[in-house]
């Protein structure tokens, strides 16, 4: 497969890309609802309207009511969304809880799928246990009790955590802390009792929860797919997310670097535009050259996702590790290249550099992902 | 479609399998194990000839060239399959030729069909082995003040002037050379002209590198005489005379392009992978190795995506550059990680364990990657220019 759009595949661009940047601009959207100290960070309307043009169920089966389409497409909404900083469940819910419901039975899927078509409900995943990235290790406990199960601990950086109607909730029934198998996902429905979590602003200005499970009971159709194969329900989600986060992240670096190349046209001193500096020319040109490349390997994961490949794993941490260096470089120098404005809040660039960190640290830091390379490539 | 080129996929599989010697199916180990073609040239062993052989007579020294010219006529889709399989055995390049890299594309473009049927065919045979006559030693990066001067004789040019890093001149048997045939008129001032090395004026004097070898060359052009035309149909300039600039640019793209694929190209494996088994990574040496395979792996889909957008005709037309740029850069960082894990081991010149100093000698020959076929900075001028088109750059 060509490493490009196909006709289609650039249609839904076309139309995300227009979308996107009317109704889910910085100032119809993060702007507004920040200022306003928004309780959920982002506009329920919005995410309607998402449902609207079929991006909720972009990943969903068409059995299912979806429209069926692969991890290209996601990344193709994704982007846009990065671009223009669109707060939005979309992440969450369209790509982690999805690909997670992917693998429920008719019953589960029954039950939160059309809600999540229409846009009308909005899904969190509580993978996290502590400031960094860990999948690996999971303490988080369900117990048998009774039919169901009762679950304890304490999950972090749970995006809308306290916005959502459901939380896929990624817990141990067996095995010690770092054993890979032994984990079970669950659905946990809002109104879960024992379940509180402590909802903090984030420097994007999105809002995460620190979880707490005190003892929540759950019945036994809240498990997703088997009892102790949540492992590979957990990687797939991983996958997904990761892959999606870069191509948010490209969007983020190409709409933070279109800015910067704009201004570098329209400043002056020293009676120059500043774009003429050769200084400024090679550091620009060099994060282009960057950002390329970044957007290069984030269709290629793309593609090997789909394509259910093998090497998806690999490239899936290739992807989000180049693409937040990319992005970190790109807000960088969009605001030192901006001088003094770019420190302001009322100039965009900011934003920019506030969004990049949060989605960088998200699923899985540069990092992270470099020792995951190193790992799997073994070395 | 998809049913053909698997058929394809199976077809080029087995006649690898019964083709490509298990010799050639190992990393290039040095300058000889390299096959350039030419007039003198000899093989290194049986088995470089027998692949040598079997690839010309099938058209795989150039297999997206038109049959009659010395190609196999394969579609993008089928090239792309024919290089994946081809890395999937690690099978080495059978002919390596500045013919094929530069000369070629630019004939292919700008020739005229008695030049394509004579000269395209000659490099898909290897019998001619070509060099490119453009830097001179006031003229580099600024490479369009180059003063080296035809006179106009009626039939043909007396040339005269000197050319500096000519790769390999001293074993070439022909020259695509810039020669300034309009001294009023810098950009259409100049001619693309095509002569036999061996003619009378012609002298080349070998330039040693910091990596202790002598690949390239002084040239210098005492009265040579350039013929206009070869016979009929084939001129002894490409494109139109004083116009050569246009070809020159054009050629670039495919030199830098070409220069790019030090960057990674078709290379599968990790570097870390690759050095770790000489003994235990530093933490810190094991993670530097880690963001380069994450960077490397990432200019890899970059090559791919470029080359799927060329075929597709979409892409930017000055994203060589941008290729170039990177992927030489990305190179360098390589051997200087390369040694860096290879220790005092790596040090070592001329020892037998070494291949005679391979990762030394390949290290300081990477920093010419960054420089030959224009520099990071020009690339990075470029661009400026012409991709993000900033002001008065
Ligand atoms: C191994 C090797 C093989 C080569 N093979 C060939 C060959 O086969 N045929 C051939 O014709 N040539 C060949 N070259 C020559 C090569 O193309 C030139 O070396 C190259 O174009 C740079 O020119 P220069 O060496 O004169 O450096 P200069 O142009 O003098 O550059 C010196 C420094 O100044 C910088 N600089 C120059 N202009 C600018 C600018 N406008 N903005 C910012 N920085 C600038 C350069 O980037 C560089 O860092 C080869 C070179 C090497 C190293």
């Amino acid at each position: 497969m060509p490493l490009y759009h196909d006709d289609d595949q650039a249609m839904l661009a076309d139309s995300a890309r227009q979308f996107m940047a009317e109704e889910g601009s910085i100032k119809k959207q993060l702007r507004h609802w920040r200022d306003r100290d928004c309780k959920d960070g982002f506009g329920h309307a919005l995410w309607e309207q998402f449902g609207e043009m079929g991006f909720t169920g972009i990943l969903v089966d068409e059995d299912d009511g979806g429209l069926g389409m692969g991890h290209v497409e996601a990344g193709i909404v994704l982007e846009e969304i990065g671009r223009n900083l669109t707060p939005s469940p979309f992440l969450t819910s369209s790509v982690l809880a999805a690909t997670a419901l992917k693998h429920g039975g008719d019953d589960i899927k029954g039950r939160y799928l059309p809600g999540l078509i229409e846009g009308k409900s909005v899904f969190s995943v509580a993978i996290d246990e502590g400031p960094k990235h860990r999948p690996e290790t999971i303490r988080t406990r369900a117990e048998k009790s009774g039919n169901g199960f009762r679950l304890t601990g304490q999950k972090d950086f749970v995006l809308h955590g306290a916005s959502s109607d459901m939380l896929v909730v990624a817990a141990r029934t067996s095995g010690s802390d770092d054993e890979p198998e032994g984990i079970t996902l669950f659905a946990v429905p809002k109104d879960a009792a024992n379940m509180s979590h402590d909802a903090v602003r984030l420097v994007d200005s999105s809002m995460a929860t620190h979880t707490k499970f005190d003892g929540v009971e759950l019945d036994g159709d809240a498990v997703i797919g088997e009892v102790d194969g949540g492992r590979e329900i957990l990687n797939a989600m991983l996958k997904a997310g990761r892959v999606g986060a870069a191509a948010e992240g490209v969007g983020v670096a190409g709409g933070a670097m279109d800015m910067t190349v704009d201004y570098l046209k329209q400043r002056k001193q020293f009676g120059k535009l500043i774009g003429e500096f050769q200084a400024l020319q090679h550091r620009a040109a060099h994060l282009y050259s960057e950002v390329e490349i970044a957007r290069a390997v984030v269709v290629k994961a793309q593609q090997l996702l789909d394509g259910d490949s093998e090497k998806a794993d690999l490239m899936s941490s290739v992807a989000k590790a180049k693409v937040s260096q990319a992005a970190g470089l790109a807000v960088r120098e969009g605001v030192q290249m901006h001088g003094g404005i770019g420190m302001t809040d009322e100039y965009d660039i900011g934003l920019y550099m506030k969004r990049d960190r949060a989605l960088s640290e998200y699923l899985g830091d540069a990092y992270y992902h470099a020792g995951r390379v190193a790992e799997l490539s073994g070395y | 479609m998809a049913e053909q080129l698997e058929s394809f996929r199976k077809e080029t599989r087995d006649w690898l399998e019964a083709n490509c010697p298990p010799e050639m199916r190992q990393p290039v180990r040095d300058e000889g194990d390299v096959y350039w073609g030419g007039r003198n040239a000899t093989f290194k062993n049986d088995a470089q000839k027998q692949w040598f052989e079997a690839c010309r007579d099938k058209g795989y020294t150039v297999p997206d060239w038109p049959k009659e010219y010395g190609g196999a006529g394969l579609s993008p889709a089928e090239a792309k399959v024919l290089r994946q399989e081809m890395a999937a055995i690690n099978a080495r390049p059978p002919l390596s030729s500045f013919g094929i890299w530069m000369l070629g594309p630019a004939l292919l473009h700008f020739g005229t069909e008695g030049q394509k049927q004579r000269f395209l065919n000659e490099i898909a045979r290897g019998e001619i082995r070509w060099c490119q006559g453009y830097s001179e030693p006031g003229s580099g990066s600024d490479l369009v003040s180059m003063q080296t001067f035809g006179e106009d004789k009626g039939d043909h040019w007396v040339v005269n002037g000197q050319k500096i890093w000519t790769s390999y001149a001293d074993e070439a048997d022909w020259i695509f050379c810039l020669v300034r045939t309009d001294k009023d008129d810098k950009y259409k001032g100049i001619t693309f002209m095509l002569f036999d090395m061996a003619s009378d004026g012609v002298s080349t004097k070998p330039i040693k590198l910091i990596s202790g070898n002598s690949p390239f060359c002084e040239t210098f052009m005492d009265d040579v005489k350039v013929p206009k035309s070869y016979g009929e149909d084939v001129p002894g300039y490409v494109g139109e005379i004083n116009r050569g600039w246009d070809v020159a640019k054009y050629l670039l793209g495919h030199e830098r392009e070409m220069i790019s694929a030090t960057g990674g190209g078709d290379r599968a494996t990790s570097l870390g992978a690759a050095t770790s088994r000489q003994g235990e990574l530093d933490p810190v040496l094991r993670a530097q190795m880690a963001l380069f395979d994450i960077d490397a792996l990432s200019f890899t889909a970059m090559s791919e995506k470029f080359m799927d957008e060329l075929k597709a005709g979409k892409g930017h037309p000055a994203q060589p550059n941008m290729l170039k740029y990177a992927g030489t850069e990305l190179n360098k960082r390589r051997n200087e990680l390369m040694m860096s894990a290879g220790g005092s081991t790596a040090l070592e010149w001329e020892s037998e364990e070494t291949s005679g100093g391979k990762t030394a000698r390949g290290w300081l020959r990477t920093k010419a990657n960054s420089i030959e076929g224009g520099t990071s900075e020009v690339m990075l001028n470029v661009i400026a220019k012409r991709i993000l088109e900033l002001p008065g750059a």
